[in-house]
């Protein structure tokens, strides 16, 4: 900066010399105008200029040649129906496609840089405003069309217009808006199939859950076994699956209402994340902890399932269950709070 | 006249005679277009969304927007026998039993990220050149009307295959509209027409996104180019370039060949992605079911954020029950608000600007973005934030990736979203200054040559090149602004001001984008380092309004030519370098 000599003048010595008047200098910099003009080579030399329409013709024939794989491809190439076949004419295709259309463009491309004039041009700008006499005139429209309607005098019609056109798009919304929610009956976030005696069964193929097959450590993801008879299983399932773990009794921390919820460690909890509803799906043995993979809740299957980390605010709901006569889990009753995310009334 | 002449000739009378179409051949086929590669951007968009439009087409003809299950029979091996959504089926149809079924779908795939893509650098271009200055502020509504829309139609594309992945999309969707207050839960029954996931949203969102939505990117694309053909082009500074002139090439041919070729290597590039790229094979995915669900999935990359969002926001307290209402603002803060704050602060920037600046004037000379350094770092800020989210919408790849503990990515990260914006903002306008310093520098002082002359009397000097008048004219062309003052509380008469209170939230605001700048070099400037041969002799330069005078007081430190705050000019404020001031 200061160090160095930066003047690269060499005849005006370095130490003295002032500047003569302010007045000499102007206070900024001019506009010097359009640099001059570059010409490029095929401007000046007929061989470039041959070249490079060659170029171009040459561009626009891998354009062709590229179609026409592409033709060709659709009607040789073998359908089989595997993947691998099914990659191999993807890949043929596409790029027959890429070079149909890319040498088309390269082609248009390479003849505007090299053939078309490279001259920059200056066009005046005008300001966006309109000149006085413009707006004035528009204002004037304006009022005599004002004044013919006679909508200045005419309050009654004013308001009339207004609520009529305000009024008229309503007879497509109310009968839209108030359809689209089904039967609107939101109660059903509180409920799901689960029933007293309803066995656990495995999803998906549906077979009963025996207790005695459940080993500490393994982990089931449980459907209720009448799933399927339901009108509207697919719903049903949204919020009745579960997931069930079986812990060494001594790990379970249990609160004393909910002692008689699980059955010689197995405990079974809702599988829909209280986040926004993800399937929480991988369990960690060593740490008893369940992931949501989507957000990264992660709950405690030893401790109530109590939230250990992430975006998850409740527990999961608990299902109790306990075994039938025949030695298969069973449901106790439904979940005892509504399952998956929150909302508004969800404790009303 | 040749027979194709006079077959032209007599075409262009027939149009002409009936729709007065040579006034517009005239006024626009030589119609002059800057130029410069940050235009391509929204080119880009523009083209894929053609695209868009020709593969979708090819789409909507084999897919079936049903969720009726059927029990599907054919390739591939994996899925046969499988019950599944018609929707599912007939995009496994397209994919494996139509020829360039699953080109198009993976070049529509393709095209519709390029386009979010093209949109949001499009944006940036937009944003960081300050193009949406007057007379463009509505221009830059349009602009982000359009991408909230290409937002909007990427989600309900996405969720169109009916898949594992797409489907536990929509599910997310349901968490978070349910989580909206008091009309969470029937929001969710009106969007599934019923209890999710129901029958009712592949139709719907299918025609939301072939129809709607389409539509009014149509009619706002058309809006867009009609302002920017009303507008002219923007135009980057240089020499023989005005706020008065447009410099360039003219539309017919140069831009119709370049503009025009341009589309074709758009096409043939996303052709190439989709030949060669493998994008949502839903068959390694399998049909929607509520049960399953794949670990380390992540959403197409624009809403990758909002997934950030949500990964990042502790749950632990967050869902307070009011009056036995439950609030989840474990939900509400990162889905809604965040994005809310981001959006409106995007879309509202230009007029955020407009009341800091006071400045009426039509703008169509292009900032250089260090000129401006407030607004780069504010937008970088904004970046930055964005960015943090789109890795904590990663969190678990990054884990598996590089071996990190998630939980300790996302505490991390929990921390970043408010330290790394202001960081970025700090440095980057920092960044901004320097280069500024640099560019006076080299208007002052010249290009180095590496030519180092010995004087007679021993002294060893380097010798600097001087810029010639349109190099240098890039550097010093622009105008700064500078902080608003604020005028008295009182009047004369010491009647208290009307609208006083707004002024000085404005000084404020103005205060906050231009106290710290560098001025550009004057005339005299350059004309005293000349002489001088040692332009720090004039000091500080750049002091307030005023012209910088040769001083022949006690020389000033190096390093001051950083201006001054007006306040300190004005006299209201003590004068602050902006070495010394940091945001």
């Amino acid at each position: 900066m200061s160090n160095d000599r930066p003047s690269s003048d060499l005849t005006v010595p370095a130490a003295t010399g002032a500047v003569s008047a302010r007045g000499d200098v102007p206070e900024r910099f001019e506009n010097p105008g359009l640099p001059p003009h570059q010409p490029r080579r095929a401007d000046s030399e007929p061989a470039a200029d041959k070249r490079a329409e060659r170029q171009v013709v040459a561009l626009f024939g891998v354009s062709i040649l590229g179609t026409i794989g592409v033709i060709v491809t659709y009607f040789v190439y073998p359908h089989d129906p595997s993947i691998e076949s099914m990659r191999t004419a993807n890949m043929l295709l596409g790029i027959g496609l890429f070079l149909g259309m890319f040498g088309i463009g390269a082609a248009a491309v390479h003849w505007a840089k090299t053939l078309m004039s490279d001259h920059e041009q200056a066009e005046a700008r005008h300001p966006q405003r309109s000149d006085a006499e413009v707006r004035a005139g528009a204002l004037q429209a304006l009022s005599d069309g004002a004044q013919d309607s006679g909508i200045g005098r005419r309050g009654l019609l004013k308001g009339a217009v207004v609520s009529a056109v305000a009024l008229a798009p309503l007879s497509i919304a109310v009968p839209l808006i108030g359809q689209l929610g089904g039967d609107w009956d939101v109660s059903k976030f509180r409920h799901t199939m689960w029933r007293s005696g309803t066995r656990l069964a495995r999803d998906p193929s549906g077979t009963p859950i025996r207790a005695a097959d459940v080993t500490i450590g393994s982990v089931y993801h449980v459907i209720p076994e009448d799933l399927r008879e339901s009108d509207h299983w697919i719903e049903e399932k949204a919020k009745a699956i579960v997931l069930l773990v079986r812990l060494d009794p001594q790990d379970l921390v249990e609160s004393d209402e909910r002692r008689d919820w699980s059955h010689e460690g197995i405990v079974a909890y809702s599988k829909v994340c209280t986040h926004v509803g993800c399937p929480v799906a991988l369990y960690e043995q060593q740490t008893h902890h369940l992931l949501c993979p989507c957000h990264q809740s992660t709950f405690d299957m030893a401790d109530g399932a109590k939230v250990v980390f992430g975006p998850a605010s409740r527990a999961l709901p608990q299902l109790p269950i306990t075994v039938d006569d025949a030695g298969y889990l069973v449901a106790q009753s439904d979940f005892h709070e509504p399952v998956g995310p929150s909302y508004w009334e969800r404790l009303k | 006249m040749s027979t194709a002449q006079r077959a032209a000739g007599g075409t262009a009378d027939y149009l002409d005679q009936r729709t007065g179409v040579g006034l517009a051949v005239k006024s626009f086929a030589r119609k002059i277009f800057p130029d410069h590669w940050s235009f391509m951007l929204g080119e880009i968009a523009l083209y894929s969304f053609v695209v868009l439009i020709i593969s979708g087409v090819f789409l909507t003809m084999f897919f079936v927007p049903s969720m009726g299950l059927i029990t599907y029979q054919g390739a591939p091996a994996s899925m046969n026998g499988l019950e599944m959504s018609e929707a599912f089926a007939s995009t496994l149809h397209l994919s494996f039993d139509v020829t360039g079924g699953l080109l198009m779908r993976q070049i529509h795939h393709w095209a519709a990220l390029v386009f979010m893509a093209a949109i949001v650098t499009h944006m940036m271009r937009v944003f960081f050149t300050g193009a949406f200055r007057k007379p463009r502020e509505l221009n830059w509504v349009v602009g982000f009307v359009l991408m909230i829309l290409g937002l909007a139609a990427g989600f309900t594309g996405y969720s169109l295959p009916d898949d594992v992945l797409s489907g536990n999309g929509l599910r997310i969707t349901d968490g978070v509209v349910r989580a909206i207050p008091v009309l969470g839960s029937y929001m969710s029954f009106m969007i599934f027409g019923g209890e999710f996931p129901g029958e009712h949203i592949i139709p719907r969102l299918f025609t939301l996104h072939i129809l709607v939505i389409p539509a009014l990117i149509l009619a706002l694309v058309g809006l867009h180019l009609f302002m920017v053909v009303l507008h002219k082009h923007t135009h980057f500074p240089g020499p023989g370039r005005t706020e008065h002139n447009v410099v360039g090439f003219p539309l017919f041919p140069v831009y119709v060949a370049k503009a025009g070729g341009f589309f074709f290597i758009v096409f043939g590039v996303l052709a190439l992605m989709g030949g060669t790229l493998s994008i949502n094979p839903v068959w390694n995915y399998g049909p929607y079911d509520p049960s399953p669900v794949t670990a380390g999935a992540q959403p197409d990359w624009y809403m990758l954020f909002l997934e950030g969002a949500l990964r990042l926001m502790p749950g632990a307290g967050m869902e307070p029950v009011i009056a036995g209402y439950t609030l989840s603002l474990n939900v509400i803060i990162p889905a809604m608000i965040i994005p809310g704050i981001l959006f409106t602060a995007l879309a509202l920037y230009p007029f955020i600007e407009a009341f800091a600046t006071g400045d009426k004037r039509e703008h169509h000379l292009l900032d250089r973005p260090r000129n401006v350094p407030t607004r780069t770092a504010v937008g970088v800020a904004i970046l930055t934030a964005f960015f943090v989210l789109i890795l904590a919408g990663s969190n678990d790849i990054i884990a598996t990736h590089f071996a990190l503990s998630l939980n300790d990515i996302s505490r991390f990260l929990r921390v970043m979203i408010f330290v790394a914006p202001i960081l970025a903002f700090w440095i980057t306008k920092r960044i901004c200054l320097g280069l500024q310093r640099k560019d006076r520098e080299l208007v002052l002082h010249g290009h180095e040559t590496g030519r180092i002359v010995r004087f007679s009397h021993g002294e060893y000097i380097e010798v600097h090149k001087p810029l010639d008048e349109y190099e240098r004219w890039l550097r010093v062309q622009h105008v700064p602004q500078r902080p608003l003052e604020l005028l008295p509380a009182e009047d004369e008469r010491g009647v208290r001001r009307k609208g006083y209170r707004r002024d000085a939230v404005r000084a404020r605001v103005s205060r906050f984008f231009f106290e710290d700048r560098v001025e550009p070099v004057t005339p005299m400037e350059l004309a005293a380092a000349h002489s001088h041969g040692d332009h720090d002799a004039i000091g500080s330069t750049t002091e307030g309004h005023q012209t910088p005078e040769i001083s022949s007081g006690p020389e000033r430190q190096v390093g001051q030519q950083v201006a001054e705050p007006a306040g300190g000019a004005s006299g209201s404020r003590p004068g602050r370098s902006a070495d010394a001031q940091d945001h």
